[in-house]
């Protein structure tokens, strides 16, 4: 279970607000999209989500407590860029969230619980189609397949909430199509929250189970820094009732089953 | 006829390139002390190769009376060891300095302007406080190198702490990083190809502090060696001594260049 409130959140940088008034309740496993003109905010507010940085006025609650103060394993990110580690090779990255949870002092991992890791981390690589590329280091991958590593970096530690900035925006159609699929099966699967900013409207109504656009309602030629944005319209997406019907008969096919073993 | 910077030299080339300029010195020099030796033969300012020779084997084959020592051997490993001590401790200083000013704000905040004020002090100023701090012994002419080159490290460490972009440092402490694990398993291995980096750089200043030390007072080193045959004039051990001497720190360098490619391969590797 995990729901997100912003309760009046601002955000501003010196004389600068970049965003005001925005008040959200997302429920348990929700698949938010924002949409919003370049430079509006929509990294700033998914920095908040993620405590890199805080609102200036405002509360975010996470399950009715104040969120923490900085970021934890619980949250998990892909940014828009910068998101790997060069020092890793793609295995070595999924692998390294995993190991600094279980070992504080060495962050390593061995014998056989390393190689139970190894297999888990190859499975989540094949699904987003990186397995042959395991061994390379992340400046030998294109941009969309640095953030697939990113992404599956971040999958593997299983977060209550995924935030994705853009992390499609540099993948051709037909792989942006089969990640779709992916991260819509793992949103099901895991049962997390997903908030993802996109710039593209078909993508967003495809995923998501709502959709914000975030824009400024007022502006002031003379002093443009004087007007935040906020959240100009809030749709509800039909997948969510896609995702509820599905979800409906998935339990009636398994009440049939249970049935037809019982006789 | 195309643009100059668009002729790249093949592999022959190059080498014959990169060796000319070499070939051409030497020359230049030979025929220079072939003239002079002409006019006369006693000639102490450029002596022939053959007295290079001689002077050499003397002082790599032949034991010193006051010394019992093989001098050019002993020259060596003494200059050697206070360089390669003084450059440990600077590296050393400069990797767990730099990373912790550099990482942990508070820190930063504390040592930064310091450590800006402190490398502008020059060096050589203060030897004479080192010598009457640490005596003439090997002491001072360690803590001169490091004194020399370790702010240049610090800082050149706290820079490279500073780029790491702030996106790598979130998502750690998304995967559940510590500043420990931060530490060990982000900020080190980025910094250590560039520790190395600003080692080899340091590497032309680490001679200067080390020949300028022991032609103050040693009982022995390279830079002992050619101050103290300067009085007699001897280019024969001054000009070898300084080639051994650049022979060396090139060895050093290309030595910790391969280090380098070897140790962290990805460090190499650049986005197209
Ligand atoms: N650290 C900062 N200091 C000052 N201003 C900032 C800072 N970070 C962001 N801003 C400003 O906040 C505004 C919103 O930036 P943000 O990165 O959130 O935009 P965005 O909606 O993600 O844009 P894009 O779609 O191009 O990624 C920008 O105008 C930017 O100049
Ligand atoms: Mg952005």
């Amino acid at each position: 279970m995990t729901t997100i409130v912003l309760d009046d959140v601002w955000k501003e940088y010196d004389d600068r607000i970049v965003l005001e008034r925005v008040n959200l309740t997302l429920d348990d496993h929700e698949f938010l999209v924002i949409i919003g003109p370049s430079g509006v905010g929509k990294t700033t507010l998914l920095r908040m989500l993620l405590s890199q940085e805080r609102p200036t006025r405002g509360r975010i609650l996470i399950d009715g407590e104040p969120i923490a103060p900085e970021p934890t394993h619980d949250r998990g990110v892909v940014f828009q860029r910068y998101s790997v580690f060069p020092h890793l090779t793609v295995l070595g990255n999924v692998m390294r969230g995993p190991q600094w949870l279980a070992s504080p002092i060495l962050g390593r991992l061995f014998g056989a619980k390393r190689r139970a890791l190894e297999e888990q981390a190859m499975t989540l690589l094949t699904r987003v189609g990186l397995a042959e590329h395991a061994s390379k280091y992340p400046q030998q991958l294109s941009g969309g397949m640095q953030q697939r590593l990113a992404l599956a970096q971040a999958l593997i530690m299983k977060p209550k909430v995924l935030l994705l900035d853009e992390p499609f925006g540099a993948l051709d159609p037909g792989t942006r199509a089969s990640m779709h699929t992916l991260v819509r099966e793992l949103w099901e699967e895991n049962e997390m929250t997903i908030v993802m900013v996109t710039h593209d409207l078909s993508e967003a109504f495809l995923l998501g189970t709502r959709v914000i656009a975030v824009d400024r309602p007022r502006t002031d030629p003379q002093a443009p820094e004087r007007f935040g944005a906020t959240i100009s319209s809030d749709f509800e997406a039909k997948s969510r009732i896609v995702r509820q019907s599905r979800r409906f008969e998935a339990e009636r096919q398994n009440a049939r089953l249970q049935l037809i073993s019982a006789h | 006829m195309r643009r100059i910077i668009n002729y790249a030299p093949g592999n022959g080339t190059r080498i014959v390139l990169g060796a000319l300029p070499f070939v051409v010195v030497l020359l230049v020099y030979l025929a220079g002390s072939n003239a002079r030796l002409a006019i006369d033969p006693a000639d102490k300012l450029m002596p022939a190769f053959a007295s290079f020779y001689a002077s050499i084997t003397r002082l790599a084959t032949t034991v010193d009376i006051a010394t019992k020592q093989y001098l050019l051997w002993w020259d060596t490993a003494l200059s050697l060891w206070r360089l390669v001590q003084g450059l440990g401790i600077s590296a050393l200083l400069g990797l767990v300095l730099g990373i912790l000013i550099g990482f942990i704000p508070h820190l930063r905040a504390m040592f930064e302007p310091f450590m800006a004020a402190f490398s502008l002090i020059p060096p050589l100023a203060v030897l004479p406080i080192l010598f009457i701090l640490f005596g003439l012994g090997e002491l001072s002419k360690i803590v001169l190198i490091v004194f020399g080159i370790a702010p240049f490290i610090i800082r050149d460490v706290m820079l490279r702490v500073a780029s790491i972009p702030r996106e790598q440092i979130i998502k750690a402490q998304t995967l559940g990083a510590s500043t420990w694990q931060m530490i060990t398993g982000v900020v080190l291995p980025q910094v250590l190809p560039r520790l190395i980096d600003s080692v080899r750089l340091s590497l032309g200043a680490a001679w200067l502090y080390v020949i300028a030390a022991e032609a103050i007072t040693a009982e022995g080193g390279l830079g002992y060696r050619i101050f103290l045959v300067r009085r007699y004039l001897a280019m024969d051990v001054i000009l070898p001594y300084v080639a051994w001497i650049t022979l060396l720190a090139f060895l050093m360098d290309w030595g910790l260049r391969r280090l380098n490619a070897a140790c962290f391969p990805w460090d190499r590797i650049r986005e197209g």
